[in-house]
């Protein structure tokens, strides 16, 4: 039986009379609604916090072509992020972010078809977009791991530049505790915040394999129902909003 | 319409069978159990035992304060190394003990303990559900608050002692093990269990959240929820949304403490040393600590107000004062919950135009705070009162209420906080309206369903004698205190041997007076666990609706089976206050009585809902098509 859609229709009057699901959403599906509300705080608390440490540092004040690194100064991300794997030496503020946006972004538009998908009760379709999604989390999480490696090792003419005061050797890059493109804030905060949202990424992969799994085994097709795909899929498109506003955060402001 | 109503007793049966087709065993049964009864009675029992470790806590260093020459080589068996050579409490292990109280009260009693039990056993009951919306994500918030249980009380017996730097552990006492033992492995354990802790919380509050917006029994419209139903739906959405807050901040914390990231950390000497953090701002984690820590002090209380209106309603015989009004109150504080958090920082050094901001919003409060007070009043005013112990408990809580807040007035003047902060006054202040009230709405509770939860009645007489001695107990604890602050005694201090003057001499007395009255009371609270426990194996046996109350849960049988009620849920025609109707024959008629059953006490407008009644009947398909998927 069909669960989801058996109950009969209550008349408008009595939506919220009792004995009826008011909000048109199943039990399970308003739980994830208001996980996501909740997590949405999560990452507000980190958001404001690296605002208020932003805006208690210095910005670099001087032109945008004499701009150097320092620790007296927050850097100008474009010049922190402009690298590219396999263009090595080219200075391409943003692309590669921009190209992971873009895969991230996608991957909510192939999860959004499997949605649709479930609502036909077409098994192979919701698989292949399923497997789709899962590709683009993984590409996505990939690319964030080669531009967390970039960041740590840090560019060569970088490491000339800079020397720890400490040890008299030179710094290669960034980690938790020094961080040669500006103020140690700068990388806290990046690890930090890119980190906690790869890591809600990568349960979001999870749940999507899982998902995945459950399809392909026939258990939704035997359930009569999509809904857990729809359910995984608001948790990958909030996934995929908080990345906008990380992205925003730390790339353009 | 007979093949209808027979397709939906079938589909109801069916969907009843799938619930008790097997007897469970017993770890399904009463460990890992799904049964919100279940698991509302593993909080309250757990919360029960933190509370004595919790008070047992402010005892020793209540001892301390009131006695500070005594010899306390006596509880060198109990506490080992924590007494000196001296004979005295160890000075580090007395800001521990201070700090554990807080972290034990607030949290895994008033939070967990009050919150988890009533809104675990009360919500499917009162809105006619069979259970929670997900029994399983209801289990497992039980066992992660468990797990942070026991985390938290394994550090009560590591070396270096448990976290102390406060149960608000400010940066950077907190942030660096080096400060005091208690940063070392203690502040660990403390944050790894707040961790659990918190996903537990949230866990709970999406499932009263979604339980009572789905599950309600058809008739249940939100305007005849019982106002404990209210309370604790406002109560789960403070949490939902300021819990993951503090989750931010003590993550960050973690890093900073363990992974050399200074979030919270500016350029600090410690030891003589400099450390290399740079950048960061310990008033940020007040911030961010404060946007949970003030909406806490409402999850905290308003379960307990919740409790209150309901059994000061039944009581007193007479519908509760301004159903809606009350309603409102609670949405206005939980509004003005978020938006008031600074003022638990007036002298971080903050821009004064701020605190004048946070202070005129702090004393909104007031408003709605004042609603309920006077509500609860003018409901008890000219009613037919009947003091049982949870009525004398409720009725407490609205005297502590009024008292605690009274003083909550005096505080949030952002100019006047400058002399009282940090002082004995705040912990007057707070033990009173958050502390005790809630403590009394968590008795109060107990007592009142006490019967529907055992099916055994408590003593009542050993109930009198407990009310008494608690209610006397805490003003003659708190009271005083508020003397010791304005004479500025700080608080969290282990002696006050710098300020020995004339002053310091003249509240010896006062401080030990406090010391002896919480002694009595914490002892006469031995009194309710004796009478708690042995009434649920050797108590009479209750009745089913004892306090001849309107809500649904007094409709179900006795002994509880998983499901709640055998047959169709009952359905819901009014509101829960029906109490002493002029006309009725009967002091109260029940929410699943139609208006179509007692036309001799229908106001005009009652009678024109009957029409609707029908309507009402013909949901019944629908809510098993609810119950069935």
């Amino acid at each position: 039986m069909s669960a989801l859609h058996a109950a009969p229709a209550v008349p408008e009057k009595l939506t919220w009379s009792g004995g009826s699901e008011p909000l048109k959403a199943s039990y399970g599906k308003l739980m994830m609604w208001f996980f996501l509300l909740s997590d949405t705080f999560t990452f507000s608390a980190l958001l404001v916090t690296y605002g208020m440490i932003r805006f208690s540092q210095p910005a670099w004040q001087g032109a945008h072509d004499k701009f150097y690194f320092a620790t007296t100064h927050w850097p100008i991300p474009e010049k922190v992020f402009e690298a590219v794997p396999f263009l090595h030496g080219m200075e391409l503020p943003l692309v590669f972010v921009g190209i992971m946006t873009f895969i991230l972004i996608f991957s909510s538009v192939t999860m959004v078809l499997a949605v649709e998908a479930g609502h036909r009760g077409d098994r192979a379709d919701v698989e292949k977009w399923m497997l789709w999604t899962i590709l683009g989390g993984f590409t996505f999480l990939g690319s964030q791991a080669w531009e967390w490696t970039h960041f740590i090792h840090g560019p060569q003419e970088l490491a000339l530049a800079a020397k720890d005061l400490a040890t008299n050797l030179p710094i290669e890059g960034a980690n938790l505790v020094r961080n040669p493109y500006g103020p140690p804030a700068f990388a806290d905060l990046f690890f930090f915040i890119t980190g906690f949202h790869g890591t809600h990424v990568f349960s979001g992969v999870i749940l999507n394999i899982l998902i995945f799994f459950n399809t392909a085994t026939g258990l939704y097709e035997k359930r009569g129902h999509y809904e857990m795909v729809e359910k995984v899929g608001l948790y990958w498109h909030f996934v995929d909003l908080v990345w906008v506003f990380v992205f925003t955060f730390f790339y353009l402001v | 319409m007979a093949t209808a109503e027979l397709h939906a007793h079938d589909a109801h049966a069916h969907a009843h069978d799938e619930h008790e087709h097997h007897e469970l065993g017993f770890i399904q049964k009463y460990v890992f159990s799904e049964d919100h009864k279940t698991i509302a009675k593993q909080y309250l029992i757990t919360g029960i035992i933190w509370a004595f470790f919790g008070g047992g806590l402010s005892i020793l260093f209540r001892l301390q304060l009131g006695f500070p020459d005594m010899n306390l080589e006596w509880l060198r068996p109990l506490l080992g190394g924590w007494i000196d050579e001296s004979g005295k409490l160890d000075k580090e292990f007395y800001l521990a003990l201070v700090t554990m109280h807080g972290t034990i009260m607030v949290f895994f009693v008033l939070t967990a303990g009050l919150s988890g039990t009533f809104s675990n056993y009360l919500i499917p009951l009162q809105i006619g559900a069979r259970d929670m919306a997900s029994g399983f994500i209801n289990m497992l918030s039980f066992w992660f608050f468990a797990l942070a249980s026991v985390i938290m009380f394994s550090s009560l017996f590591i070396e270096t002692g448990p976290a102390s730097g406060g149960w608000v552990i400010y940066p950077p006492l907190s942030a660096l093990p080096q400060a005091m033992p208690g940063s070392g492995l203690g502040m660990t354990l403390w944050l790894t269990s707040m961790a659990f802790f918190i996903v537990s919380q949230l866990m709970g509050g999406i499932n009263y959240i979604c339980t009572i917006i789905n599950l309600r029994t058809r008739g249940m419209s939100f305007t005849k929820l019982p106002l404990t139903i209210w309370s604790f739906f406002f109560t789960a959405i403070l949490g939902l949304l300021s819990f993951p807050v503090l989750l931010s901040a003590a993550l960050l914390l973690i890093f900073d403490r363990s992974f050399g990231t200074s979030f919270y950390l500016s350029e600090i000497y410690i030891q003589g040393e400099a450390l290399p953090n740079m950048g960061g701002s310990p008033i940020l984690y007040q911030h961010l600590f404060w946007f949970l820590g003030h909406p806490e002090v409402y999850i905290v209380l308003l379960p307990a107000l919740g409790i209150t209106s309901e059994i000061i309603a039944t009581n007193a015989r007479k519908p509760i004062f301004g159903y809606r009004a009350m309603i409102g109150s609670m949405m206005g504080i939980t509004l003005l919950a978020f938006i008031v958090w600074a003022h638990h920082m007036f002298i971080t050094g903050m821009n004064p135009f701020l605190g004048s901001v946070f202070m005129f919003l702090t004393l909104i409060i007031a408003v709605p705070s004042a609603v309920k007070a006077f509500n609860y009043i003018t409901t008890l005013w000219k009613g037919n009162i009947i003091f049982t112990p949870a009525m004398l408990f409720s009725i407490g809580l609205v005297s502590l209420f009024i008292s605690g807040g009274l003083t909550g007035i005096i505080l949030g003047n952002s100019a006047l906080d400058i002399n009282l902060h940090d002082t004995y006054f705040v912990v007057a202040h707070f033990h009173l309206v958050m502390g005790a009230a809630s403590f009394f709405g968590l008795m109060a509770g107990v007592y009142h369903w006490f019967p529907k939860m055992f099916g055994k009645t408590m003593n009542r007489t050993m109930g009198y004698i407990h009310f008494w001695c608690t209610f006397v107990g805490v003003y003659c604890v708190f009271f005083p205190m508020h003397y010791i602050g304005i004479a500025g005694f700080p608080r969290r201090y282990y002696s006050f041997t710098a300020l020995a003057n004339d002053a310091q001499n003249s509240f010896t007395d006062l401080n030990m007076f406090i010391s002896i009255a919480a002694i009595l009371t914490f002892s006469s609270q031995l009194l309710f666990a004796l009478n708690f426990f042995y009434s649920i194996f050797k108590g009479k046996r209750a009745t089913q609706n004892p306090w001849n109350s309107n809500t649904l849960e007094w409709t179900a049988p006795i002994e509880l089976g998983h499901g709640n009620w055998e047959g169709e849920i009952p359905a819901v025609y009014r509101w829960p206050y029906d109490y002493s109707k002029p006309g009725s024959a009967s002091d109260f008629i029940p929410q699943n009585v139609p208006f179509s059953a007692t036309p001799e006490s229908n106001l005009p407008e009652e009678n024109e809902e009957i029409a609707k009644e029908k309507e009402i009947e013909g949901l019944l398909e629908t809510q098993n098509g609810v119950y069935n998927h």
